[in-house]
């Protein structure tokens, strides 16, 4: 019976060689040589892969349920959430499994580059790669605009702000990302277009590439110390040293491949399920002001990069790094193709490697915490710590209703609440006299707008004399000349709120 | 398709004829034709594509509402519907703009996206300040920049009142280079 069968198969197989050649297309590919110390560091690039299959397959299910129209697609995405079985899962698997390809496409990208694995044949590999890392990108940008919420529209806002910046061209170009002078249903399907078919044909064409360009040169081995790559002899030398010591990718590379893949598919499938899918983050009306637009994690870096960019460069930065990243990026292994790979050969390597990595995650959290942008509603949400009111004069408490009112606490916070963008002023009375005080209210300065307009004197008076008595327990107030005279004359401050008063 | 390969000895087998002038003829011919066939397709191809770049995109005078709307004194919401959108617009055709009135019949309308990247600002009355979401850049009341990573102040519409109607002159998502 099981011979039976047996035959069957093989007697099937043999019928599908004869006529397709399959397998003697599959097996080589499948029994090339590795280096045998190809171990754990080699799993990324595989892991990429199975991400990306999963944003296919998981892509190709929500594209049959998603409206791409701006008027329908909100509801549409929430129709998928609440009501289509499963839906809600596909979405949270595509959005997750999405920034794990990100992560995945990362870290390969570091090791390979860390390993100096780009150098001397594989030029092409890298730079294909380099092209996939953008694709990769491209795809998570627009998936974000997808979701078609208050982040997606504010999101291409921010892209045609910063298109809008090219000089002559400028208008023209932004006219072709939206389709039209306004973002709208147009921009949406021309974003939709990119993401469903350009990208993952010009991603599936480019893996494509890549892997041939694998089975070609083969894979790297771990760089020793010494061991440096020389064109004139790496072929010869690397082919014969993998035919002494190499071992077959399958079974003894993929086999970690595939215990890392379903490691990460298994946590990823859990994140998914746990923390659900992500947005839609409210209707995309650009009547709604009360938006909050936040890139996803990928971008939330060049987020934090428009904060703190100094305004008088930021043009040219928007206009000439971009270019210059993609083209340094992509001329790495012509600059360098031979020479030492071990990390500890090249430290300017390593350097530039941990420069640049802290460079992004610092941004990258700096973006999560986004000191710099007012908390909206701090003013009306977030109350006045009580022990800053207890036995304070009717005037300090007075001040301490125009801090709240006057949106002060959106950008400063009190007892640990309110927004980060100014100092906190938990014990401003200890930093400032009362005269730096108004200074810094009415004139403003160190970023702070200035409030002389907007405050009557009365309240500022009344604000800062609130201010004087927010002091660490048991400090004197600022002990800068002004505030000395302001403590010999106690009565003055009344006075002033007396005489406005009486006006 | 660009190299003429069929004329290479080297890509014949040995016993084959030498290429008759016919088959040479025969391949420019399928070259020639494959090129104005692709030029005819590619007429609507590249037309669509840049079309949003060659077409003047006219602004026109919209209806905001009556002045009495926008009363002295305060700063208020004003919504259109964008004299571009198409059926499938949805919500995203509406637009918003800022409307100040700081003397009987005199108004400034600014665009409610951020000089800098476009973000959506809000108005707040009682410390007579725009602020920005996304990157903290903040605004007077009268527009002008107070601080922050915008390079000037808020974009401001052109506007006219006809008969009691606020109108402004819009027909373009603000930004840097041409403003509104
Ligand atoms: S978009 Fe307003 S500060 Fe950047």
């Amino acid at each position: 019976m099981f011979r039976s069968i047996k035959n069957m198969v093989g007697g099937l197989l043999g019928w599908t060689e004869s006529r397709s050649g399959v397998i003697s297309f599959v097996q080589p590919i499948l029994t090339h040589r590795v280096p045998r110390d190809a171990k754990w560091w080699y799993v990324f690039g595989s892991a990429s892969l199975m991400f990306f299959s999963i944003q296919v397959v998981t892509g190709i299910l929500l594209a049959t349920m998603y409206a791409p129209s701006a008027a329908e697609a909100y509801s549409s995405l929430q129709y998928i959430d609440q009501e289509v079985p499963f839906g809600w899962m596909l979405r949270a698997l595509h959005a997750w499994s999405s920034n794990a390809m990100i992560l995945m496409v990362v870290i390969h990208m570091s090791q390979v580059f860390l390993h100096a694995s780009f150098k001397f044949p594989r030029e092409l590999m890298w730079m294909v790669g380099v092209l996939l890392l953008f694709c990769t990108l491209a795809l998570a940008f627009t998936g974000q605009i997808m979701r078609w919420d208050q982040d997606a529209y504010w999101g291409l806002g921010i892209g045609a702000a910063i298109v809008d910046r090219v000089p002559v061209l400028g208008n023209q170009m932004r006219n072709v990302m939206l389709g039209g002078p306004y973002i709208g249903g147009a921009t949406l399907s021309r974003f939709f277009a990119l993401h469903v078919f350009v990208l993952p044909g010009l991603t599936i064409a480019l893996i494509g590439a890549h892997m041939a360009l694998i089975l070609k040169n083969g894979i790297s081995e771990m760089p020793k110390p010494g061991m440096v790559v020389d064109p004139k002899t790496y072929v010869e030398e690397y082919e014969e040293r993998i035919k002494k010591t190499g071992v077959a990718f399958m079974p003894d590379a993929a086999q970690r491949d595939m215990v890392f893949c379903g490691l990460m598919l298994i946590i990823v499938g859990f994140l998914a399920w746990y923390l659900g899918p992500v947005g839609p983050n409210g209707i995309p009306n650009p009547t709604i002001i009360d938006a909050n637009p936040r890139p996803d994690y990928a971008f939330l870096w060049i987020f934090t990069a428009m904060a703190l960019m100094p305004p008088q460069i930021e043009t040219a930065v928007l206009l000439i790094a971009p270019p210059i990243v993609v083209l340094f990026l992509l001329g790495l292994p012509l600059i360098s193709n031979r020479g030492e790979r071990a990390p500890s050969r090249r430290p300017g390597a390593v350097l530039a490697y941990v420069l640049i990595a802290t460079a992004l995650g610092t941004l990258t959290w700096l973006g999560v915490v986004s000191a710099w942008s007012p908390v909206m509603d701090a003013w009306t949400s977030l109350p006045t710590p009580v022990k800053y009111l207890v036995g304070r004069t009717p005037l300090e408490m007075q001040g301490a209703l125009v801090l709240q009112h006057s949106q002060c606490r959106n950008c400063h916070s009190l007892g640990g609440e309110g927004g980060l963008r100014g100092p906190n002023l938990d014990n401003v009375g200890s930093r400032k006299s009362w005269d730096q005080l108004v200074r810094q209210v009415q004139q403003g300065g160190g970023n702070m707008p200035a409030y002389g307009k907007n405050l009557s004197s009365a309240e500022t008076t009344a604000v800062v004399a609130f201010m004087t008595t927010l002091r660490n327990a048991g400090a004197p107030e600022s002990s800068i000349p002004g505030a000395m005279e302001r403590q010999s004359s106690p009565d003055q401050a009344p006075k002033a709120v007396a005489s406005e008063a009486g006006k | 398709m660009s190299c003429d390969c069929s004329n290479t000895p080297s890509n014949q087998p040995a016993q084959t004829p030498p290429p008759s002038a016919r088959r040479g003829f025969m391949l420019k011919f399928g070259i020639g034709l494959m090129g104005i066939g692709g030029a005819i397709a590619s007429i609507p191809i590249i037309g669509y594509a840049i079309t949003p770049a060659l077409k003047k995109y006219k602004n026109s005078w919209i209806d905001l509402g009556g002045t009495e709307d926008f009363p002295e004194g305060e700063t208020r919401l004003g919504k259109f519907t964008n004299p571009n959108a198409s059926p499938t617009d949805g919500e995203s055709a509406e637009q918003a703009v800022w409307v100040r009135s700081y003397k009987p019949a005199q108004f400034q309308v600014f665009a409610v996206n951020c000089a800098h990247l476009g973000c959506p600002v809000k108005w707040f009355q009682q410390s007579k300040l725009f602020m920005c979401p996304c990157h903290g850049g903040v605004y007077y009341e009268d527009g002008s920049h107070a601080s922050g990573p915008p390079p000037r102040g808020l974009f401001e519409y052109k506007w006219k009142i006809v008969d009691g109607r606020l109108l402004i002159d819009a027909g373009r998502l603000p930004g840097l280079e041409q403003s509104v």
